[in-house]
Protein backbone atom coordinates (compact mmCIF):
# COMPACT_ATOMS: atom_id res chain seq x y z
CA UNK A 1 0.00 0.00 0.00
CA UNK A 2 1.24 3.42 -0.94
CA UNK A 3 0.56 6.22 1.44
CA UNK A 4 -1.35 9.20 0.09
CA UNK A 5 1.70 11.45 0.10
CA UNK A 6 3.83 8.99 -1.82
CA UNK A 7 1.03 8.62 -4.33
CA UNK A 8 0.72 12.37 -4.71
CA UNK A 9 4.48 12.70 -5.09
CA UNK A 10 4.62 10.02 -7.76
CA UNK A 11 1.77 11.65 -9.67
CA UNK A 12 3.67 14.92 -9.46
CA UNK A 13 6.83 13.30 -10.77
CA UNK A 14 4.99 11.69 -13.66
CA UNK A 15 3.45 15.05 -14.47
CA UNK A 16 6.78 16.89 -14.43
CA UNK A 17 8.44 14.15 -16.48
CA UNK A 18 5.64 14.26 -19.06
CA UNK A 19 5.82 18.04 -19.25
CA UNK A 20 9.61 17.96 -19.73
CA UNK A 21 9.27 15.28 -22.36
CA UNK A 22 6.61 17.20 -24.26
CA UNK A 23 8.66 20.37 -24.04
CA UNK A 24 12.17 19.15 -24.84
CA UNK A 25 11.52 15.82 -26.53
CA UNK A 26 10.74 17.29 -29.95
CA UNK A 27 14.13 19.06 -30.03
CA UNK A 28 15.67 15.63 -30.61
CA UNK A 29 13.39 14.75 -33.52
CA UNK A 30 14.27 15.08 -37.16
CA UNK A 31 12.21 17.49 -39.22
CA UNK A 32 10.34 14.56 -40.77
CA UNK A 33 9.46 12.97 -37.43
CA UNK A 34 8.44 16.32 -36.02
CA UNK A 35 6.09 16.73 -38.96
CA UNK A 36 4.54 13.34 -38.16
CA UNK A 37 4.11 14.32 -34.52
CA UNK A 38 2.49 17.60 -35.54
CA UNK A 39 0.06 15.72 -37.81
CA UNK A 40 -0.78 13.31 -34.98
CA UNK A 41 -1.56 16.21 -32.67
CA UNK A 42 -3.39 18.14 -35.37
CA UNK A 43 -5.75 15.30 -36.27
CA UNK A 44 -6.28 14.37 -32.65
CA UNK A 45 -7.29 17.98 -32.04
CA UNK A 46 -9.84 17.78 -34.85
CA UNK A 47 -10.99 14.37 -33.65
CA UNK A 48 -11.57 15.71 -30.14
CA UNK A 49 -13.57 18.59 -31.56
CA UNK A 50 -15.73 16.22 -33.63
CA UNK A 51 -16.06 13.99 -30.58
CA UNK A 52 -17.96 16.68 -28.63
CA UNK A 53 -21.09 16.48 -30.75
CA UNK A 54 -20.68 13.02 -32.27
CA UNK A 55 -19.16 11.14 -29.34
CA UNK A 56 -20.57 12.82 -26.26
CA UNK A 57 -23.91 14.05 -27.58
CA UNK A 58 -24.21 11.10 -29.99
CA UNK A 59 -25.14 13.16 -33.07
CA UNK A 60 -22.94 11.71 -35.78
CA UNK A 61 -21.71 14.50 -38.06
CA UNK A 62 -20.36 13.77 -41.51
CA UNK A 63 -19.89 17.41 -42.42
CA UNK A 64 -17.34 18.78 -40.02
CA UNK A 65 -15.18 19.96 -42.89
CA UNK A 66 -17.75 22.78 -43.14
CA UNK A 67 -16.42 24.23 -39.88
CA UNK A 68 -12.83 23.30 -40.67
CA UNK A 69 -13.09 25.13 -43.99
CA UNK A 70 -14.78 28.16 -42.46
CA UNK A 71 -11.88 28.50 -40.02
CA UNK A 72 -9.26 28.01 -42.72
CA UNK A 73 -10.87 30.35 -45.26
CA UNK A 74 -11.91 33.13 -42.90
CA UNK A 75 -8.52 33.61 -41.25
CA UNK A 76 -6.72 33.30 -44.59
CA UNK A 77 -9.03 35.76 -46.35
CA UNK A 78 -8.81 38.27 -43.52
CA UNK A 79 -5.02 38.05 -43.68
CA UNK A 80 -4.63 38.12 -47.46
CA UNK A 81 -7.27 40.77 -48.18
CA UNK A 82 -6.99 43.09 -45.18
CA UNK A 83 -3.77 42.11 -43.44
CA UNK A 84 -5.52 41.09 -40.23
CA UNK A 85 -3.37 38.77 -38.14
CA UNK A 86 -4.37 35.11 -38.51
CA UNK A 87 -4.43 34.90 -34.71
CA UNK A 88 -7.39 37.25 -34.73
CA UNK A 89 -8.74 35.56 -37.86
CA UNK A 90 -8.53 32.25 -36.01
CA UNK A 91 -10.85 33.52 -33.30
CA UNK A 92 -13.18 35.21 -35.79
CA UNK A 93 -13.38 31.99 -37.78
CA UNK A 94 -14.09 29.94 -34.67
CA UNK A 95 -16.86 32.26 -33.51
CA UNK A 96 -18.35 32.32 -36.99
CA UNK A 97 -18.17 28.52 -37.21
CA UNK A 98 -19.85 28.22 -33.81
CA UNK A 99 -22.64 30.42 -35.12
CA UNK A 100 -22.90 28.29 -38.24
CA UNK A 101 -22.92 25.15 -36.07
CA UNK A 102 -25.70 26.62 -33.96
CA UNK A 103 -27.65 27.47 -37.11
CA UNK A 104 -27.24 24.02 -38.68
CA UNK A 105 -27.97 22.41 -35.33
CA UNK A 106 -31.13 24.40 -34.76
CA UNK A 107 -32.40 23.66 -38.27
CA UNK A 108 -31.73 19.94 -38.19
CA UNK A 109 -32.48 19.16 -34.55
CA UNK A 110 -35.70 21.16 -34.59
CA UNK A 111 -37.03 18.73 -37.15
CA UNK A 112 -35.65 15.86 -35.11
CA UNK A 113 -33.22 14.66 -37.76
CA UNK A 114 -31.25 11.75 -36.39
CA UNK A 115 -28.63 9.20 -37.35
CA UNK A 116 -28.01 8.95 -41.07
CA UNK A 117 -30.38 11.84 -41.80
CA UNK A 118 -28.49 14.21 -39.55
CA UNK A 119 -25.16 12.98 -40.94
CA UNK A 120 -26.36 13.59 -44.50
CA UNK A 121 -27.63 17.07 -43.63
CA UNK A 122 -24.28 18.09 -42.21
CA UNK A 123 -22.62 16.62 -45.30
CA UNK A 124 -24.94 18.68 -47.48
CA UNK A 125 -23.88 21.86 -45.69
CA UNK A 126 -20.19 21.10 -46.13
CA UNK A 127 -20.77 20.40 -49.83
CA UNK A 128 -22.70 23.64 -50.19
CA UNK A 129 -19.78 25.56 -48.74
CA UNK A 130 -17.33 23.67 -50.96
CA UNK A 131 -19.28 24.62 -54.05
CA UNK A 132 -19.53 28.25 -52.94
CA UNK A 133 -15.75 28.36 -52.37
CA UNK A 134 -15.24 26.72 -55.75
CA UNK A 135 -17.25 29.36 -57.63
CA UNK A 136 -16.77 32.59 -55.72
CA UNK A 137 -14.06 34.93 -56.95
CA UNK A 138 -13.35 36.24 -53.43
CA UNK A 139 -12.39 32.76 -52.21
CA UNK A 140 -10.15 32.27 -55.23
CA UNK A 141 -12.33 29.62 -56.88
CA UNK A 142 -10.54 26.33 -57.59
CA UNK A 143 -7.15 28.03 -57.22
CA UNK A 144 -7.75 28.43 -53.52
CA UNK A 145 -5.69 30.78 -51.40
CA UNK A 146 -1.91 30.88 -51.29
CA UNK A 147 -0.76 32.66 -48.18
CA UNK A 148 2.08 35.10 -49.00
CA UNK A 149 5.16 34.25 -46.99
CA UNK A 150 7.04 36.70 -44.83
CA UNK A 151 10.77 36.36 -44.90
CA UNK A 152 12.17 35.00 -41.66
CA UNK A 153 8.72 34.22 -40.32
CA UNK A 154 6.59 36.39 -38.12
CA UNK A 155 4.64 35.65 -34.96
CA UNK A 156 2.08 38.29 -35.82
CA UNK A 157 1.48 36.63 -39.21
CA UNK A 158 1.35 33.13 -37.67
CA UNK A 159 4.32 32.09 -39.82
CA UNK A 160 7.33 30.24 -38.51
CA UNK A 161 10.47 28.90 -40.14
CA UNK A 162 10.95 26.09 -37.63
CA UNK A 163 8.44 23.32 -37.17
CA UNK A 164 9.04 23.43 -33.42
CA UNK A 165 6.90 26.55 -33.06
CA UNK A 166 4.03 24.82 -34.81
CA UNK A 167 4.54 21.87 -32.53
CA UNK A 168 4.14 24.02 -29.43
CA UNK A 169 1.06 25.74 -30.83
CA UNK A 170 -0.75 22.52 -31.73
CA UNK A 171 0.37 20.96 -28.43
CA UNK A 172 -1.26 23.84 -26.58
CA UNK A 173 -4.40 23.48 -28.69
CA UNK A 174 -4.57 19.74 -27.96
CA UNK A 175 -4.11 20.30 -24.24
CA UNK A 176 -6.90 22.86 -24.41
CA UNK A 177 -9.36 20.57 -26.20
CA UNK A 178 -8.43 17.67 -23.92
CA UNK A 179 -9.28 19.76 -20.86
CA UNK A 180 -12.59 20.67 -22.46
CA UNK A 181 -13.28 16.96 -23.07
CA UNK A 182 -12.26 16.15 -19.52
CA UNK A 183 -14.53 18.91 -18.26
CA UNK A 184 -17.39 17.48 -20.31
CA UNK A 185 -16.76 14.08 -18.78
CA UNK A 186 -17.29 15.55 -15.32
CA UNK A 187 -19.84 18.32 -15.64
CA UNK A 188 -23.57 18.82 -15.89
CA UNK A 189 -23.24 19.85 -19.54
CA UNK A 190 -21.35 16.67 -20.43
CA UNK A 191 -23.78 14.44 -18.55
CA UNK A 192 -26.65 16.10 -20.38
CA UNK A 193 -24.91 15.41 -23.71
CA UNK A 194 -24.41 11.77 -22.77
CA UNK A 195 -27.98 11.39 -21.52
CA UNK A 196 -29.25 12.68 -24.86
CA UNK A 197 -27.01 10.19 -26.65
CA UNK A 198 -28.29 7.30 -24.56
CA UNK A 199 -32.04 7.98 -24.65
CA UNK A 200 -33.66 11.20 -25.79
CA UNK A 201 -37.11 10.47 -24.40
CA UNK A 202 -35.79 9.68 -20.94
CA UNK A 203 -33.48 12.70 -21.08
CA UNK A 204 -36.43 14.95 -21.91
CA UNK A 205 -38.46 13.56 -19.04
CA UNK A 206 -35.61 14.50 -16.68
CA UNK A 207 -35.83 18.17 -17.61
CA UNK A 208 -33.25 18.29 -20.41
CA UNK A 209 -34.08 20.60 -23.31
CA UNK A 210 -32.93 18.30 -26.12
CA UNK A 211 -32.91 20.91 -28.90
CA UNK A 212 -30.95 23.40 -26.82
CA UNK A 213 -28.26 21.02 -25.64
CA UNK A 214 -27.75 19.34 -29.02
CA UNK A 215 -27.34 22.76 -30.61
CA UNK A 216 -24.84 23.79 -27.93
CA UNK A 217 -22.88 20.59 -28.55
CA UNK A 218 -22.64 21.27 -32.26
CA UNK A 219 -21.65 24.91 -31.69
CA UNK A 220 -18.83 23.95 -29.29
CA UNK A 221 -17.66 21.25 -31.66
CA UNK A 222 -17.70 23.66 -34.62
CA UNK A 223 -15.77 26.30 -32.65
CA UNK A 224 -12.81 24.00 -32.04
CA UNK A 225 -12.91 22.45 -35.50
CA UNK A 226 -12.51 25.92 -37.02
CA UNK A 227 -9.44 26.62 -34.86
CA UNK A 228 -7.93 23.52 -36.43
CA UNK A 229 -8.78 24.91 -39.87
CA UNK A 230 -6.75 28.07 -39.27
CA UNK A 231 -3.85 26.04 -37.92
CA UNK A 232 -3.84 23.94 -41.07
CA UNK A 233 -3.87 26.98 -43.34
CA UNK A 234 -0.98 28.56 -41.46
CA UNK A 235 1.02 25.34 -41.39
CA UNK A 236 0.62 24.49 -45.08
CA UNK A 237 0.26 28.11 -46.37
CA UNK A 238 -2.22 26.85 -48.94
CA UNK A 239 -5.90 25.90 -48.98
CA UNK A 240 -8.36 25.09 -51.74
CA UNK A 241 -12.05 24.10 -51.71
CA UNK A 242 -11.35 20.35 -51.73
CA UNK A 243 -8.81 20.47 -48.94
CA UNK A 244 -10.88 22.77 -46.74
CA UNK A 245 -14.42 21.59 -47.36
CA UNK A 246 -13.85 18.12 -48.83
CA UNK A 247 -14.63 14.80 -47.18
CA UNK A 248 -11.01 13.82 -46.54
CA UNK A 249 -10.57 15.88 -43.42
CA UNK A 250 -13.97 14.78 -42.10
CA UNK A 251 -13.08 11.14 -42.64
CA UNK A 252 -9.75 11.61 -40.84
CA UNK A 253 -11.54 13.05 -37.80
CA UNK A 254 -14.05 10.22 -37.72
CA UNK A 255 -11.62 7.35 -38.37
CA UNK A 256 -9.08 8.38 -35.78
CA UNK A 257 -11.70 9.00 -33.13
CA UNK A 258 -13.46 5.72 -33.82
CA UNK A 259 -10.20 3.84 -33.69
CA UNK A 260 -9.26 5.42 -30.37
CA UNK A 261 -12.70 5.37 -28.80
CA UNK A 262 -15.76 7.52 -29.47
CA UNK A 263 -16.97 9.57 -26.53
CA UNK A 264 -13.75 9.25 -24.53
CA UNK A 265 -11.27 11.96 -23.56
CA UNK A 266 -8.11 10.31 -24.91
CA UNK A 267 -9.65 8.27 -27.73
CA UNK A 268 -8.95 10.80 -30.50
CA UNK A 269 -5.32 11.27 -29.40
CA UNK A 270 -4.58 7.55 -29.14
CA UNK A 271 -6.41 6.78 -32.37
CA UNK A 272 -4.55 9.51 -34.19
CA UNK A 273 -1.17 8.37 -32.88
CA UNK A 274 -1.77 4.73 -33.82
CA UNK A 275 -3.21 5.48 -37.23
CA UNK A 276 -0.58 8.03 -38.22
CA UNK A 277 2.32 5.79 -37.12
CA UNK A 278 0.75 2.84 -38.88
CA UNK A 279 0.32 4.82 -42.07
CA UNK A 280 3.88 6.15 -41.97
CA UNK A 281 5.44 2.75 -41.31
CA UNK A 282 3.46 1.05 -44.06
CA UNK A 283 4.26 3.84 -46.47
CA UNK A 284 7.97 3.76 -45.77
CA UNK A 285 8.23 -0.03 -46.25
CA UNK A 286 5.76 -0.51 -49.07
CA UNK A 287 5.72 2.91 -50.64
CA UNK A 288 7.16 1.65 -53.92
CA UNK A 289 4.27 -0.74 -54.50
CA UNK A 290 1.57 1.76 -55.25
CA UNK A 291 -1.74 1.05 -53.54
CA UNK A 292 -0.48 -1.83 -51.38
CA UNK A 293 0.02 0.47 -48.42
CA UNK A 294 -3.55 1.73 -48.71
CA UNK A 295 -4.89 -1.82 -48.91
CA UNK A 296 -2.97 -2.87 -45.82
CA UNK A 297 -4.10 0.25 -44.04
CA UNK A 298 -7.74 -0.51 -44.85
CA UNK A 299 -7.38 -4.15 -43.78
CA UNK A 300 -5.97 -3.09 -40.43
CA UNK A 301 -8.82 -0.63 -39.94
CA UNK A 302 -11.41 -3.31 -40.64
CA UNK A 303 -9.65 -5.62 -38.21
CA UNK A 304 -9.77 -3.01 -35.46
CA UNK A 305 -13.43 -2.18 -36.11
CA UNK A 306 -14.43 -5.83 -35.89
CA UNK A 307 -12.45 -6.79 -32.82
CA UNK A 308 -12.47 -3.51 -30.87
CA UNK A 309 -15.87 -1.94 -31.55
CA UNK A 310 -15.39 0.46 -28.63
CA UNK A 311 -12.02 1.54 -29.94
CA UNK A 312 -8.68 1.11 -28.27
CA UNK A 313 -9.92 2.95 -25.18
CA UNK A 314 -12.46 0.15 -24.78
CA UNK A 315 -9.58 -2.12 -23.81
CA UNK A 316 -8.59 -0.03 -20.82
CA UNK A 317 -12.03 1.03 -19.65
CA UNK A 318 -12.32 0.93 -15.89
CA UNK A 319 -14.09 -2.03 -14.41
CA UNK A 320 -16.18 -1.56 -11.28
CA UNK A 321 -14.65 -2.84 -8.08
CA UNK A 322 -17.48 -5.18 -7.29
CA UNK A 323 -16.04 -7.05 -4.35
CA UNK A 324 -14.93 -3.93 -2.53
CA UNK A 325 -18.36 -2.32 -2.63
CA UNK A 326 -20.39 -2.32 0.54
CA UNK A 327 -24.01 -3.33 0.00
CA UNK A 328 -25.32 -0.56 2.21
CA UNK A 329 -23.99 2.86 2.97
CA UNK B 1 -56.72 23.27 -5.31
CA UNK B 2 -55.68 19.83 -6.47
CA UNK B 3 -52.09 19.16 -7.46
CA UNK B 4 -53.06 17.91 -10.91
CA UNK B 5 -56.30 18.43 -12.78
CA UNK B 6 -57.01 16.82 -16.12
CA UNK B 7 -60.13 18.12 -17.84
CA UNK B 8 -61.82 16.48 -20.82
CA UNK B 9 -58.57 15.40 -22.40
CA UNK B 10 -58.67 13.48 -25.68
CA UNK B 11 -55.99 11.99 -27.90
CA UNK B 12 -56.35 10.03 -31.12
CA UNK B 13 -53.69 8.28 -33.15
CA UNK B 14 -54.95 8.08 -36.71
CA UNK B 15 -58.34 6.42 -36.39
CA UNK B 16 -57.68 5.05 -32.91
CA UNK B 17 -59.09 6.98 -29.98
CA UNK B 18 -56.52 6.35 -27.25
CA UNK B 19 -57.98 8.69 -24.65
CA UNK B 20 -61.52 10.11 -24.86
CA UNK B 21 -62.77 12.99 -22.73
CA UNK B 22 -60.99 11.89 -19.59
CA UNK B 23 -61.28 13.99 -16.46
CA UNK B 24 -59.06 13.10 -13.52
CA UNK B 25 -57.75 14.97 -10.52
CA UNK B 26 -54.88 14.09 -8.21
CA UNK B 27 -54.87 15.36 -4.64
CA UNK B 28 -51.71 16.45 -2.93
CA UNK B 29 -50.13 13.63 -0.95
CA UNK B 30 -52.24 10.75 -2.24
CA UNK B 31 -51.46 7.55 -4.11
CA UNK B 32 -53.89 7.44 -6.98
CA UNK B 33 -54.22 4.13 -8.80
CA UNK B 34 -54.80 3.98 -12.53
CA UNK B 35 -55.95 0.61 -13.87
CA UNK B 36 -57.52 -0.82 -16.97
CA UNK B 37 -57.12 -3.70 -19.42
CA UNK B 38 -54.42 -3.67 -22.11
CA UNK B 39 -54.83 -0.79 -24.53
CA UNK B 40 -57.08 1.17 -22.19
CA UNK B 41 -55.03 4.34 -22.67
CA UNK B 42 -53.17 4.39 -19.37
CA UNK B 43 -49.72 4.98 -20.79
CA UNK B 44 -51.10 7.50 -23.30
CA UNK B 45 -52.57 9.43 -20.39
CA UNK B 46 -49.11 9.38 -18.77
CA UNK B 47 -47.55 10.64 -21.98
CA UNK B 48 -50.07 13.48 -22.09
CA UNK B 49 -49.37 14.49 -18.50
CA UNK B 50 -45.58 14.31 -18.87
CA UNK B 51 -45.57 16.21 -22.15
CA UNK B 52 -44.24 13.36 -24.26
CA UNK B 53 -47.30 13.80 -26.50
CA UNK B 54 -49.69 16.73 -26.85
CA UNK B 55 -53.45 16.27 -26.35
CA UNK B 56 -55.87 16.96 -29.22
CA UNK B 57 -58.26 18.71 -26.88
CA UNK B 58 -58.84 19.36 -23.19
CA UNK B 59 -56.65 20.95 -20.56
CA UNK B 60 -54.22 19.85 -17.89
CA UNK B 61 -53.49 21.99 -14.85
CA UNK B 62 -50.53 21.41 -12.57
CA UNK B 63 -50.56 23.51 -9.40
CA UNK B 64 -53.20 25.64 -11.08
CA UNK B 65 -51.05 26.34 -14.16
CA UNK B 66 -51.91 25.28 -17.69
CA UNK B 67 -49.34 22.71 -18.78
CA UNK B 68 -50.93 20.73 -21.61
CA UNK B 69 -49.00 22.57 -24.33
CA UNK B 70 -45.63 22.37 -22.58
CA UNK B 71 -42.70 20.24 -23.70
CA UNK B 72 -41.56 17.30 -21.62
CA UNK B 73 -38.51 19.06 -20.17
CA UNK B 74 -40.58 22.06 -19.06
CA UNK B 75 -43.04 19.82 -17.26
CA UNK B 76 -40.21 17.95 -15.61
CA UNK B 77 -38.72 21.24 -14.45
CA UNK B 78 -42.10 22.18 -12.98
CA UNK B 79 -42.15 19.04 -10.89
CA UNK B 80 -43.64 16.03 -12.66
CA UNK B 81 -41.39 13.04 -13.12
CA UNK B 82 -42.03 9.57 -14.47
CA UNK B 83 -40.79 6.05 -15.00
CA UNK B 84 -41.36 3.94 -18.10
CA UNK B 85 -43.25 0.70 -18.55
CA UNK B 86 -40.47 -0.40 -20.89
CA UNK B 87 -37.44 0.77 -18.97
CA UNK B 88 -35.22 3.45 -20.51
CA UNK B 89 -32.01 3.59 -18.51
CA UNK B 90 -28.95 5.37 -19.91
CA UNK B 91 -27.30 2.04 -20.66
CA UNK B 92 -23.69 3.10 -21.09
CA UNK B 93 -23.62 5.35 -18.07
CA UNK B 94 -23.03 4.05 -14.57
CA UNK B 95 -25.88 3.67 -12.11
CA UNK B 96 -24.67 6.73 -10.22
CA UNK B 97 -24.36 8.80 -13.42
CA UNK B 98 -27.92 7.86 -14.39
CA UNK B 99 -29.24 9.35 -11.18
CA UNK B 100 -26.86 12.33 -11.44
CA UNK B 101 -28.49 13.36 -14.71
CA UNK B 102 -31.81 13.53 -12.89
CA UNK B 103 -30.34 15.41 -9.96
CA UNK B 104 -28.94 18.10 -12.26
CA UNK B 105 -32.56 19.13 -12.93
CA UNK B 106 -32.57 21.19 -9.74
CA UNK B 107 -28.91 21.15 -8.65
CA UNK B 108 -26.02 22.65 -10.63
CA UNK B 109 -23.16 21.67 -8.32
CA UNK B 110 -21.78 18.25 -9.16
CA UNK B 111 -20.72 17.58 -5.58
CA UNK B 112 -24.16 18.29 -4.19
CA UNK B 113 -25.88 16.38 -6.99
CA UNK B 114 -23.66 13.39 -6.25
CA UNK B 115 -24.58 13.43 -2.57
CA UNK B 116 -28.29 13.54 -3.36
CA UNK B 117 -27.88 10.76 -5.92
CA UNK B 118 -26.01 8.49 -3.51
CA UNK B 119 -28.72 9.00 -0.90
CA UNK B 120 -31.36 8.02 -3.42
CA UNK B 121 -29.40 4.96 -4.54
CA UNK B 122 -29.20 3.96 -0.91
CA UNK B 123 -32.97 4.46 -0.65
CA UNK B 124 -33.76 2.17 -3.59
CA UNK B 125 -31.06 -0.34 -2.64
CA UNK B 126 -28.63 0.19 -5.50
CA UNK B 127 -25.83 1.87 -3.57
CA UNK B 128 -23.63 -1.21 -3.88
CA UNK B 129 -23.93 -1.18 -7.66
CA UNK B 130 -23.38 2.53 -8.16
CA UNK B 131 -20.32 2.04 -10.39
CA UNK B 132 -21.86 -0.61 -12.64
CA UNK B 133 -23.01 0.43 -16.06
CA UNK B 134 -26.80 0.38 -16.20
CA UNK B 135 -26.98 -2.29 -18.90
CA UNK B 136 -25.63 -4.86 -16.43
CA UNK B 137 -28.56 -4.51 -14.03
CA UNK B 138 -31.47 -6.94 -13.73
CA UNK B 139 -34.94 -5.77 -14.75
CA UNK B 140 -35.92 -5.18 -11.12
CA UNK B 141 -32.77 -3.15 -10.59
CA UNK B 142 -33.37 -1.14 -13.73
CA UNK B 143 -36.85 -0.28 -12.47
CA UNK B 144 -35.42 0.80 -9.13
CA UNK B 145 -32.85 2.86 -11.00
CA UNK B 146 -35.58 4.64 -12.95
CA UNK B 147 -37.34 5.34 -9.69
CA UNK B 148 -34.19 6.86 -8.17
CA UNK B 149 -33.54 8.86 -11.33
CA UNK B 150 -37.10 10.22 -11.35
CA UNK B 151 -36.90 11.08 -7.65
CA UNK B 152 -33.59 12.87 -8.22
CA UNK B 153 -35.36 15.57 -10.23
CA UNK B 154 -37.12 16.46 -6.95
CA UNK B 155 -40.65 16.13 -8.32
CA UNK B 156 -43.89 17.06 -6.62
CA UNK B 157 -45.75 14.38 -8.52
CA UNK B 158 -44.33 11.13 -9.75
CA UNK B 159 -45.90 8.91 -12.40
CA UNK B 160 -45.10 5.22 -12.06
CA UNK B 161 -45.84 3.10 -15.13
CA UNK B 162 -46.10 -0.55 -14.08
CA UNK B 163 -43.07 -0.68 -11.84
CA UNK B 164 -44.12 -4.14 -10.60
CA UNK B 165 -44.43 -5.81 -14.00
CA UNK B 166 -41.86 -8.53 -14.45
CA UNK B 167 -40.77 -8.56 -10.83
CA UNK B 168 -40.88 -11.64 -8.61
CA UNK B 169 -42.99 -11.56 -5.42
CA UNK B 170 -40.04 -10.63 -3.23
CA UNK B 171 -39.03 -7.77 -5.50
CA UNK B 172 -42.68 -6.67 -5.66
CA UNK B 173 -42.87 -6.41 -1.89
CA UNK B 174 -39.71 -4.31 -1.90
CA UNK B 175 -41.19 -2.04 -4.57
CA UNK B 176 -44.46 -1.66 -2.66
CA UNK B 177 -42.53 -0.70 0.45
CA UNK B 178 -40.58 1.89 -1.55
CA UNK B 179 -43.78 3.42 -2.89
CA UNK B 180 -45.36 3.58 0.55
CA UNK B 181 -42.18 5.04 2.01
CA UNK B 182 -42.06 7.73 -0.69
CA UNK B 183 -45.68 8.57 0.04
CA UNK B 184 -44.98 8.77 3.77
CA UNK B 185 -42.30 11.34 3.00
CA UNK B 186 -44.96 13.46 1.31
CA UNK B 187 -44.68 12.43 -2.34
CA UNK B 188 -47.81 12.38 -4.49
CA UNK B 189 -47.99 9.37 -6.78
CA UNK B 190 -50.04 8.38 -9.77
CA UNK B 191 -49.54 4.67 -10.27
CA UNK B 192 -50.39 2.48 -13.24
CA UNK B 193 -50.57 -1.11 -12.17
CA UNK B 194 -51.80 -4.27 -13.78
CA UNK B 195 -52.10 -6.36 -10.68
CA UNK B 196 -55.41 -5.47 -8.99
CA UNK B 197 -54.37 -6.92 -5.66
CA UNK B 198 -51.33 -4.69 -5.40
CA UNK B 199 -52.99 -1.48 -6.47
CA UNK B 200 -55.91 -2.08 -4.10
CA UNK B 201 -53.54 -2.47 -1.20
CA UNK B 202 -51.61 0.76 -1.75
CA UNK B 203 -54.09 3.34 -3.02
CA UNK B 204 -57.19 4.76 -1.38
CA UNK B 205 -58.64 5.89 -4.68
CA UNK B 206 -58.62 4.22 -8.08
CA UNK B 207 -59.46 5.34 -11.61
CA UNK B 208 -60.45 2.75 -14.20
CA UNK B 209 -59.89 3.34 -17.91
CA UNK B 210 -61.40 1.19 -20.66
CA UNK B 211 -61.01 1.85 -24.38
CA UNK B 212 -59.79 5.34 -23.58
CA UNK B 213 -62.70 6.27 -21.38
CA UNK B 214 -62.97 6.61 -17.64
CA UNK B 215 -65.55 4.04 -16.57
CA UNK B 216 -65.19 4.15 -12.79
CA UNK B 217 -63.59 6.06 -9.96
CA UNK B 218 -63.59 5.47 -6.24
CA UNK B 219 -62.15 3.55 -3.29
CA UNK B 220 -60.82 0.02 -3.95
CA UNK B 221 -63.77 -1.84 -2.39
CA UNK B 222 -66.21 0.03 -4.61
CA UNK B 223 -64.09 -0.51 -7.72
CA UNK B 224 -63.81 -4.25 -7.20
CA UNK B 225 -67.62 -4.54 -7.08
CA UNK B 226 -68.31 -2.06 -9.87
CA UNK B 227 -70.26 -3.86 -12.63
CA UNK B 228 -68.61 -1.92 -15.47
CA UNK B 229 -65.16 -2.80 -14.13
CA UNK B 230 -66.00 -6.46 -13.82
CA UNK B 231 -67.35 -6.41 -17.34
CA UNK B 232 -64.24 -4.67 -18.69
CA UNK B 233 -61.88 -7.13 -17.06
CA UNK B 234 -63.89 -10.29 -17.68
CA UNK B 235 -65.23 -9.32 -21.10
CA UNK B 236 -68.92 -9.02 -20.19
CA UNK B 237 -71.48 -11.62 -19.18
CA UNK B 238 -71.48 -13.37 -22.51
CA UNK B 239 -67.78 -13.90 -22.47
CA UNK B 240 -67.76 -15.59 -19.07
CA UNK B 241 -67.77 -19.24 -19.93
Amino acid sequence: MMSKQVKKLSYGLVFVATACFLFWGPHLLSSYLLHVVILILFFSFLGSAWNVVSGYAGQFSFGHSAFFGVGAYLSSLLYVKSGISPWIGMLVGAVFAAGLGGFIGYLTFRYKLKGAFFALSTFAFSEMLRIIALNWSITGKAMGILIPLKEGGSFQAFQFIDKLSYYYIILLMVLCVLSVSYGLDHSKLGYYFKAIREDEEAAGSLGINILKYKTIALAISAFFTALGGTFYAQYMFYIDPDIAFGTNVTIEMILRTMLGGVGTVFGPLIGSAVLESMAEVIRSFLGEYKGVSLMLYAAMLIFVMIFFPHGLMGLVRRRPKEAADPIKR
Amino acid sequence: MNLLEIENVSKTFGGLIAVRNVTVYVERGEILGLIGPNGAGKTTLFNLISGATLPDSGSIFFEGKNVEAMADYQISQRGISRTYQIVKPFNNLTVLENVLVGAFNKIDSRKLAKEVSLDLLDFVGLYGKRDHTANRLTLAEKKSLELARALATQPKLILLDEVMAGLNPKEQTAAINLILEMNRKGMTLLVIEHKMKIIMSISKRIIVLHYGEKIAEGPPEEISRHPKVIEAYLGGKDAVA
